[in-house]
């Protein structure tokens, strides 16, 4: 599949929501753990080799399972194999938790649920939907359950 | 780079709600000619694909960061996506008809992840302030949701990045507060809100039921809006005036029937 390398690796050296140096595998036979920079920018988490400007790979986070693994271990896998995990070990537990639940929310697709929440909310409480103020309350991605094409 | 195509193969067919699907002129890299493909927005990831019908999509443009323009061409409908660095490409899109270029370009400037997550966080904003001005706690000062509005209502993409989402999440925030808005039933039981849906992201909690307010009175007070303590005085007065206007039925109830 074709794609803007340039603008991903662009958005690889944006500031991130979270960063870390992390022991990680990949899915493939005879992978070890290790020692990455790890990286989440918007919805996607890219991956260095520590001393690398430029990253090894980048996940796209949409429709991805976050599970707590065992101690300091959680795991990314994609519900269309989730046999095939990323692991990731932190350094303690904290940071794991810490990380799971940033992962959670890294996703264009919750934040879409977030908002389609928020707007139902404040439209049950003040009769009137927030998005009109901005005119985008007819854009298909605020709608609840927006038809596939 | 690596990137988990499978995984965005698979994003880009499931049934998830696409923000824009429809057939669009791409102009070729190399060649100037342009090639008719399906295309489908998801997100802030644009896919294309060969035919309506391929399994598999050609290829995706990244799209956060990026500047949506119209462009001149000799193609009727023309539009562009720009992106800021000295070497990146420009997509050169063709849409088949005004309308069809309208409701791309709209729906393309407002596609990315950033833009998405200013709104949420706005929203957020705005829910946490009625809550707590509607259980008299104190709101705190902030910026008034205004202040927004030059950002959203601008076609660039907004590259500001923001820092990470607020601890308090929807399914943290609504079960506590719940409990202290006027006349409302207790919440249902908060065990929703830690459920997680198949692909294990914290659900929105379950919608509490809500009393409605139900003379076009009350809702055209709520219709003013909900910036600043004027909102909040407008829907005090507004609960008041119902509850009082209850309170006298209940007590002519009590004094029985008139004649």
């Amino acid at each position: 599949m074709r794609y803007n390398e340039r603008e991903l690796l662009s958005l690889a050296r944006q500031p991130a929501e979270k960063a870390a140096e992390i022991r990680m595998s990949v899915p493939k036979k005879g992978s070890v753990l290790k020692k990455r920079l790890v990286k989440l920018v918007v919805n996607f988490l890219f991956y260095f080799r520590t001393d690398e400007a430029e990253p090894i790979g980048a996940l796209l986070l949409e429709h991805c399972r976050i599970t707590k693994e065992e101690e300091n271990v959680f795991s990314i896998s994609f519900i269309e194999e989730p046999e095939r995990k990323y692991c990731f070990e932190c350094a303690t537990e904290e940071q794991c938790q810490e990380w799971v639940e940033a992962l959670k929310r890294a996703s264009y697709e919750f934040l879409r649920r977030s908002l389609i929440f928020y707007r139902n909310e404040i439209q049950k409480m003040t009769g009137k939907d927030p998005l009109e103020q901005y005119g985008i309350s007819e854009e298909a991605r605020f709608q609840l359950g927006t038809p596939r094409q | 780079m690596k990137l988990n195509e499978r995984s965005l193969a698979f994003y880009a067919t499931c049934d998830s709600p696409a923000d824009n699907a429809g057939f669009l002129y791409k102009r070729g890299e190399r060649h100037t000619a342009y090639h008719r493909r399906w295309f489908v927005l998801k997100g802030n990831m644009l896919f294309y694909f060969e035919e309506r019908e391929s399994r598999e999509p050609v290829g995706v443009i990244v799209l956060e960061g990026c500047n949506v323009e119209l462009c001149d061409s000799a193609e009727d409908f023309a539009f562009a996506i720009r992106f800021g660095g000295t070497k990146s490409r420009t997509y050169v899109l063709a849409a088949e008809s005004q309308a069809a270029m309208e409701s791309w370009v709209k729906s393309l400037s407002r596609a990315s992840f950033d833009y998405m997550r200013l709104v949420v966080r706005e929203l957020e904003k705005q829910l946490q302030e009625m809550r707590w001005g509607l259980a008299g706690g104190c709101g705190g000062s902030r910026e008034s949701p205004g202040a927004w509005k030059p950002k959203l209502l601008g076609l660039e993409q907004s590259r500001e990045r923001l820092p990470a989402l607020p601890a308090v999440l929807p399914k943290e925030n609504g079960c506590a507060v719940w409990n202290n808005v006027l006349g409302v039933d207790q919440a249902p039981d908060t065990s929703g809100c830690g459920g997680h849906d198949d692909e294990g992201n914290p659900r929105p909690p379950p919608l509490p039921p809500r009393r409605r307010v139900s003379n076009g009175e009350a809702a055209s007070a709520g219709a003013a809006g909900v910036e600043g303590p004027s909102a909040f005085c407008r829907l005090h007065e507004q609960y008041s005036r119902e509850m009082a206007r209850l309170r006298q039925d209940w007590q002519q109830r009590r004094r029985g029937p008139r004649p």
